[in-house]
């Protein structure tokens, strides 16, 4: 009875899907707005290859900072809720094969992190990307070698760090530059180096601290509330 | 063309991925699938151009996800006691719905 | 394509609503967010697609001068890319809560939390 009102409402909810599915003709070209964004003066003075990097850094920066102090809001609060103090507890020995292939994977994931929010502005790929990456070498370390104690403390120092000098780097922007988050207060380099876009990749690579250790911050609390009862 | 039929037949493997994990009975199929939704979905978005939210969605949707659930999963059913009761926090012993 | 991938993003959606709505477990629920997120980040994907158009990623293929005619939308790509992100701290968020809620009543069914209900 109860489930045949929701089935109607899904229903409803579908019929105006479909409504949205049908006025939908598909793009034969660019909207206004990134047709502004993929003009040539405009790569030209932003310096970006990686148009995603330019829009989320540059033209949208305003957004990712919000989306990061998000983050870091859903970190404060799981931290606040899932404090545990962590006890010693009796765990199965890992396997002689998984500890060596961690011991041998670990740096080698969180160097190819680094890779990827270093030549975001070149490349696929850029901070929230490298700090996944850098995040899932931080939970493979906690699966291999979950005996020892999870170092919070560095984390969180890495992360308010990060997101202090992404903050200043902006605002930076509007002293000396145009604007908040104007790139152009750093030498731009030649287009498709690895040093140009003036700090577009200096304030990616920050976010990508920022998010890798956060999302650390998120599984570390996680693990550390499995030994409370 | 070839293109439509890759993207079709991910189509069909996502939305059946979808009904296994609302209607699978065991909790870690229903989690596991819900990555393999994301993981799917990541293939979905590099057929449509978008490498980098392809790399974003298989790195947390079907990597860090999946193990959040796990470890709350883990949690939840080790705090059930070994004769099938759960254990409240006031210490009353209630039986299992 | 972008027809089939906007019809599965619909579908994705409305299987994660129908999960939100009617299932008895937290987690089935947390579980129909997530679907619900993945649906509306694949809808989003599709309308950026720009027919027989390459990724925007400048390079020896893609030129700079003729960008405009040769790649697709990038704006909804970057607030995908962050709202993946975002979805996951708020799944975490979610989940949070489970554990303090099963702490509580010692189950996860929806039934017995009766605190707010009206």
């Amino acid at each position: 009875m109860r489930n045949s009102f929701i089935l109607i409402l899904i229903v409803a909810f579908g019929i105006m899907l479909y409504g949205l599915f049908d006025a939908f003709s598909g793009n034969e070209q660019l909207s206004e707005l990134a047709k502004y964004y993929a003009q040539k003066e405009n790569i030209e003075k932003v310096q970006a290859a990686n148009l995603v990097t330019a829009v989320v850094v540059t033209y949208r920066g305003l957004d990712t900072l919000g989306e990061v102090t998000i983050l870091f809001l859903t970190a404060a609060i799981i931290g606040f809720f899932l404090h545990n103090k962590e006890e010693k507890r009796f765990l199965r020995e890992n396997s002689e094969i998984f500890i060596t292939a961690a011991k041998l994977l670990i740096p080698i994931i969180i160097l190819l992190g680094v890779y990827i929010f270093i030549n975001g502005h070149l490349t696929p790929g850029g901070g929230f990307q490298g700090g996944a990456v850098i995040a899932s070498a931080v939970i493979l370390m906690i699966l291999a070698f979950p005996e020892r104690e999870f170092n919070s403390k560095f984390f969180t120092y890495l992360e308010s760090a990060s997101g202090t000098i992404f903050v200043l780097l902006a605002a930076l922007g509007a002293i000396i530059g145009s604007g908040f988050l104007d790139n152009a207060i750093v030498p731009m380099g030649t287009f498709g180096k690895l040093v140009s876009a003036g700090v577009i990749p200096i304030i990616y690579s920050f976010v990508g601290l920022k998010v890798g250790s956060e999302l650390s911050n998120i599984l570390g609390n996680f693990k550390a509330v499995q030994s409370d009862n | 063309m070839n293109y439509l039929i890759i993207s079709i037949l991910l189509g069909i493997i996502i939305l059946i991925m979808a009904g296994i994990a609302i209607y699978h009975k065991e909790s870690l199929v229903a989690i596991i699938a819900t990555g393999v939704v994301g993981l799917f979905a990541s293939v979905l978005y590099l057929l449509l151009a978008a490498p980098d939210v392809a790399m974003t969605e298989a790195a947390i949707g079907s990597g860090l996800s999946t193990i959040i659930f796990f470890y709350v999963l883990n949690k939840i059913r080790s705090d059930k006691t070994k004769d099938g009761s759960l254990k409240t926090k006031d210490g009353r012993q209630k039986t299992e719905v | 394509m972008e027809y089939v991938s906007l019809t599965i993003g619909f579908l994705v959606i409305l299987a994660g609503l129908w999960a939100i709505m009617t299932k008895k477990n937290i987690i089935r629920i947390i579980i129909g967010f997530v679907l619900f997120d993945t649906g509306i980040h694949i809808v989003m994907v599709a309308l950026a697609y720009v027919k027989g158009k390459a990724a925007p990623i400048l390079d020896s293929t893609v030129s700079i001068d003729d960008a405009v005619n040769s790649i697709v939308d990038p704006i909804p790509q970057a607030l995908v890319l962050t709202a993946i992100v975002i979805g996951l701290g708020v799944t975490a968020l979610m989940l949070a809560y489970a554990v303090k809620l099963h702490k509580e009543k010692g189950n996860l069914d929806i039934k017995s939390f009766k605190e707010l209900k009206w």
